[in-house]
């Protein structure tokens, strides 16, 4: 047994001792989620998110949704009444960074998609008074502007080298599908397929 | 069946746990100093500070030193009953999925015989129960709210359901398939084909369909113009056809706007009314069946005089 005083006197073994005490939690708790077949491997029906969809993605986290809105059914009644299927791992595979949020000033957002209309989106967006007239949320007018995402060809690339398997084909496409649309447009895209495959019972 | 890739992995996880626990228990036994006899003095420690200042090596408080045990113990008997080792359940078979479907029977058993009685009137009778009428207002609230609004007066854009007038039918039947399935309008752009000049002729014409003030020299020309180009799906008198969700121009209900400059830019760009159906959202929540029957009863509800 090392005895105290060599552990104190000596600061480069206190350091590594402290690192592996520390690092026990992480190596039992978050290493094994990576070869678990439930959070590895999509759900039926899932894909990456298309050009236009990725760039809306963005757009969500630049106006911050994310601190307001979760993404994260939890397995209770009273929210799959409301919302829909609990959210599964498998979901969320190609989602980086995940979004699942940790508060909830808005409703929770994962089944969003299909659930309103586009024209819906668009007035709530702009102006969130003009349809719900209880709503607290912001409204987002400047979104209604010409997207601009000369980065798209990058992310996608980037987002390959993680296993999202974007071809060629799908990446030289990229800027004409961004090409006249809106930042509306893009978030609307990417809302519009939140938790669409939801597990079928 | 184990969710993980390879045995590997529960091994990993339940010796890493189990040698953390003997691990923790084995130094604090380590470290831990006799307890001393009656009238025994502590150690002196071996250094000594500014001169004077010594340490003695009392051993921990007794009680201190059991709470550190029992932290050991619960997480053991915490491993035992529950879930943590790799893929063993746990003596309690205890599962989230298990937790929320007990949670669900239980709310489907106390709710079933409320629900089995609405289920075996129609519509109209349910329509016209308050209690019915109290949780069909709830399920309102939730699922449909949002589009026509709190009061199921609509906003710009979203029908109003309380006021009589229904675009694509208001019987118990055809509100039950609305809601369910969802509805797709479509009003093509005339812009291009009318001309910005005809535009504003027919749109004076349906102003005056509805009896609105509009300009009469205006509204003549348009007159063949719209029994031309919109009398396909509003019907020459303009009243619309619900089979197709166009709506009744002579009503003076106006979805999108009924001033002339709103009813030009219905004209000119067309209108894509889409409402979804609720079926998806409603997917596997329990009683779906009984809370169509009480949303169908409690919209048609919205608009009968009571």
């Amino acid at each position: 047994m090392i005895s105290h005083e060599t552990i104190e006197k000596n600061i480069g073994l206190l350091i590594v001792l402290t690192i592996l005490i520390v690092s026990v939690g992480g190596l039992v708790q978050i290493v094994p989620l990576f070869f678990q077949t439930s959070t590895t491997t999509p759900v039926a029906g899932l894909t990456p998110y298309t050009a236009l969809q990725l760039s809306g993605r963005d757009i969500y986290i630049r106006e911050g949704c994310v601190g307001c809105h979760s993404q994260m059914i939890r397995p209770f009644r009273a929210e799959t009444e409301r919302y829909g299927h609990y959210s599964v791992a498998g979901e969320f595979v190609y989602d980086r960074p995940f979004l699942w949020g940790s508060k909830r000033t808005g409703p929770d957002l994962h089944r969003v998609g299909g659930r309103y209309s586009d024209a819906w989106h668009v007035a709530h967006l702009l102006n969130p008074r003009d349809v719900v007239p209880e709503s607290n949320m912001p409204a987002y007018p400047w979104l209604d502007r010409p997207l601009k995402d000369a980065a798209i060809q990058r992310k996608m690339r980037t987002l390959n080298v993680v296993g999202h398997g974007y071809t060629e084909q799908e990446i030289s496409d990229a800027p004409a599908a961004l090409d006249g649309r809106t930042e509306i447009d893009a978030v609307v895209a990417y809302l519009q397929v939140l938790g669409i495959h939801a597990p079928k019972n | 069946m184990s969710d993980f890739t390879h045995g590997f992995w529960p091994i990993y996880i339940s010796v890493l746990t189990l040698a953390s626990i003997i691990g923790t228990w084995v130094f604090l036994r380590s470290q831990t100093t006799r307890k001393l006899a009656p009238g025994e003095k502590p150690e002196l420690m071996k250094h000594t500070w500014d001169g004077d200042l010594q340490d003695l090596n009392n051993p921990l408080p007794r009680w201190w030193l059991g709470l550190f045990y029992g932290t050991m113990v619960f997480a053991v008997v915490y491993l035992l009953l529950w879930p943590g080792l790799g893929s063993y359940p746990g003596l309690l078979k205890w599962t989230q999925i298990g937790e929320y479907e007990a949670e669900v029977r239980k709310a489907e058993a106390q709710f079933q015989p409320v629900y089995a009685g609405f289920m075996q009137q129609d519509v109209v009778t349910v329509a016209a129960n308050p209690d019915a009428r109290a949780i069909g207002r709830n399920l309102f609230l939730t699922y449909c709210s949002q589009c026509h609004g709190s009061d199921a007066a609509g906003a710009r854009g979203f029908p109003n359901l309380t006021d009589g007038d229904w675009l694509y039918g208001g019987d118990p039947d055809t509100i039950r398939a609305t809601i369910t399935d969802g509805r797709s309008g479509m009003m093509p752009p005339m812009g291009e084909a009318l001309g910005a000049q005809g535009t504003k002729e027919v749109a004076n014409y349906v102003l005056s369909l509805a009896g609105r003030p509009h300009d009469a020299a205006l509204a003549d020309v348009g007159r063949p113009k719209f029994a031309e180009n919109c009398a396909a799906c509003h019907m020459p008198d303009g009243t619309g056809m619900q089979a197709m969700g166009s709506p009744n121009l002579t009503n003076n209900v106006w979805r999108y706007g009924g001033a002339e400059a709103a009813i030009i830019e219905s004209i000119t760009k067309g209108r894509n009314g889409v409402m979804p159906g609720i079926d998806q959202t409603l997917g596997t929540t329990s009683n779906k069946e009984a809370k169509l029957h009480l949303l169908t009863a409690y919209v048609y509800g919205l608009s009968q005089k009571q």
